[in-house]
């Protein structure tokens, strides 16, 4: 039994390796065809500045961002957190449901009625207006 | 999670390489050489040569769908499309991608350099792990791992962290506002996408997706619409596909969080989307079409691949059909729509199966019906709630004349 686990990860971890290595393959052979002067390279110092309009850039690097990014930040990841909550339940819904009944049921609706108070509170806050 | 020797391809090949016992009714030929006690080097031959099968089969797919998307998209266009490299422009996409390949690589001097070159390999990596777990056929998988449907949500949302690494390393404005518009999107819509998953995981009973497949009687996509209607549209967004390819607004972000890249690191950013989007159809037919199930006397192989194509063909229609929404249109269809109707989704599949934990035939037909009633009533509620925030101001006929308002 434990063979198996083994053996199915093993070949991801396999499978993760050589995912790995192609795309750093594929950027290293470019780069080996600058070296044999396939691929082209004249680097001037209008070229590399950072990219404005085509001509030259005449603003800083860092500009500010909508504050509302970090309250969709943070709603994910309380809501996200309630999805991984949901799987487990999920799984064993099957069986369970037979076992204890409606009760089962019930004890993940009163979770989720909880988290979504505060979701119909944020929604209510304005948080998921974008303005 | 049987044994690894469950899977018909692996074992096939493992069985052509090691003298084990109990391989020998699987030998056609009488080839193998590597002796029992060394049964680890075996192993590690034939998964590597699946492995180099599966990843090449990926890479070609991929050229084959660039391919096939401008082929169609041509035609729904009523143009030609690709078509002068080799029969039906079949060659375009390996023009393309030598072409990609010798191009200047430039690197901005404001750039992060090691982010900068880590953001566009951190994209096609995780998309490749999507291959290796799902089950193609009754016995034609790579891998069977008991946690599945979890490794499949876990893998698919690294390329957010991916896209706002790009963003962030290129040193310029419109990458960054590019990356965390995608971020954003990007991670409001993996929550309808891991609940709706939720209501394939109450079907069938387990995380295992070779069991997704096997206890999905109806398949999903008619048994549980809502569910499917969510994670279809929510795998779109997070394909940053059109009509959600709002971080590549070409008219107001140049592209988006790629905006600096050039050469193979762009190249691999074009290879992670469309291969996510080949990825993702496979995970959608698996979890909404019954994966390789379908009548027996076509081969559990070629449903699985028809079916693959299927999908892949929906999204290529979105592309051709909808325009582009708004950013502020996004973020109100995800947490004001799609949240809601995968939970309703989720909640009144449980509730059905509390009632009938062993659904007889005519149960699962009630069921079906129930499922479709609230699929037509939520959908009618939350499009008139949802209404005036998702169109903006009332469509006359003068403004789409005009284009006005």
């Amino acid at each position: 039994m434990l063979k198996d686990y083994f053996d199915h990860y093993a070949i991801i971890g396999f499978y993760l390796a050589i995912a790995i290595s192609v795309p750093i393959g594929m950027i290293v052979l470019s780069k080996l065809a600058q070296f044999i002067k396939v691929r082209p390279s004249n680097p001037s110092k209008l070229k590399e500045s950072m990219y404005e309009c085509g001509m030259k850039p005449e603003t800083e690097r860092w500009q500010g961002f909508n504050i509302k990014y970090y309250f969709y930040a943070l709603l994910f990841v309380i809501f996200d957190v309630e999805t991984i909550f949901l799987f487990p339940w999920a799984a064993k819904y099957g069986i369970w449901s037979k076992e204890f009944g409606l009760m089962f049921f019930l004890s993940m609706f009163v979770f989720l009625a909880v988290v979504t108070l505060g979701y119909v509170y944020a929604w209510k806050k304005g948080d998921l207006e974008w303005n | 999670m049987g044994p690894i020797r469950e899977s018909f391809i692996f074992e096939f090949l493992y069985c052509h390489l090691s003298l084990e016992a109990s391989c020998s009714s699987v030998r056609i030929l009488n080839i193998a050489f590597i002796p029992e006690n060394l049964s680890w080097i075996s192993f590690t031959l034939t998964a590597f040569f699946w492995i180099f099968v599966f990843i090449n089969a990926a890479l070609v797919g991929v050229l084959m769908l660039i391919w096939g998307e401008r082929r169609l998209i041509g035609k729904f266009q009523a143009r030609l499309g690709p078509n002068r490299w080799g029969p039906l422009g079949l060659f375009t996409p390996v023009a393309d991608a030598i072409k990609v390949m010798f191009k200047e690589d430039i690197e901005p001097t404001l750039s992060d350099k090691l982010i900068y070159v880590l953001a566009p390999i951190l994209m096609v990596v995780p998309v490749f792990m999507i291959f290796p777990v799902i089950p193609y056929g009754t016995k034609t998988f790579l891998t069977n791992i008991s946690v599945g449907v979890v490794f499949v949500l876990a893998i698919t949302s690294i390329n957010s962290l991916s896209v706002l690494m790009a963003g962030w390393a290129s040193g310029n404005r419109f990458a960054i506002i590019g990356g965390i518009r995608a971020v954003a999107m990007l991670l409001s819509y993996e929550i309808p996408m891991g609940i709706s998953a939720a209501g394939v995981v109450i079907v069938a009973g387990s995380l295992s997706l070779s069991e997704v497949v096997n206890n999905q009687v109806i398949p999903n996509a008619i048994f549980q619409p809502l569910g499917f209607i969510t994670f279809l549209i929510a795998s779109t967004a997070e394909l940053n596909r059109s009509p959600f390819d709002i971080t590549e607004a070409e008219s107001e972000l140049v592209a988006g969080y790629m905006t600096d890249y050039s050469s193979m690191k762009f190249g691999l950013f074009y290879l992670g989307e469309f291969m996510a989007t080949i990825a993702s159809s496979a995970i959608i037919v698996t979890f909404y079409f019954s994966g390789w199930r379908g009548p027996s006397f076509i081969p559990s192989e070629i449903w699985f691949l028809a079916k693959w194509i299927g999908v892949i063909a929906i999204f290529i229609w979105f592309r051709a059909t909808f325009p582009r929404l708004r950013i502020d249109q996004i973020m109100s269809l995800a947490w004001k729509g799609l949240f809601e109707l995968s939970l309703i989704n989720v909640l009144v599949l449980a509730l059905m199966i509390a009632i009938w934990p062993d659904p007889s035939g005519i149960q699962l037909l009630i069921m079906t019906l129930i499922n479709w009633v609230v699929f037509f009533l939520s959908i009618y509620i939350f499009g008139k709630i949802l209404s005036p925030n998702l169109t903006g101001n009332k469509i006359t006929k003068r403004s789409v004349v005009y284009g006005l308002d």
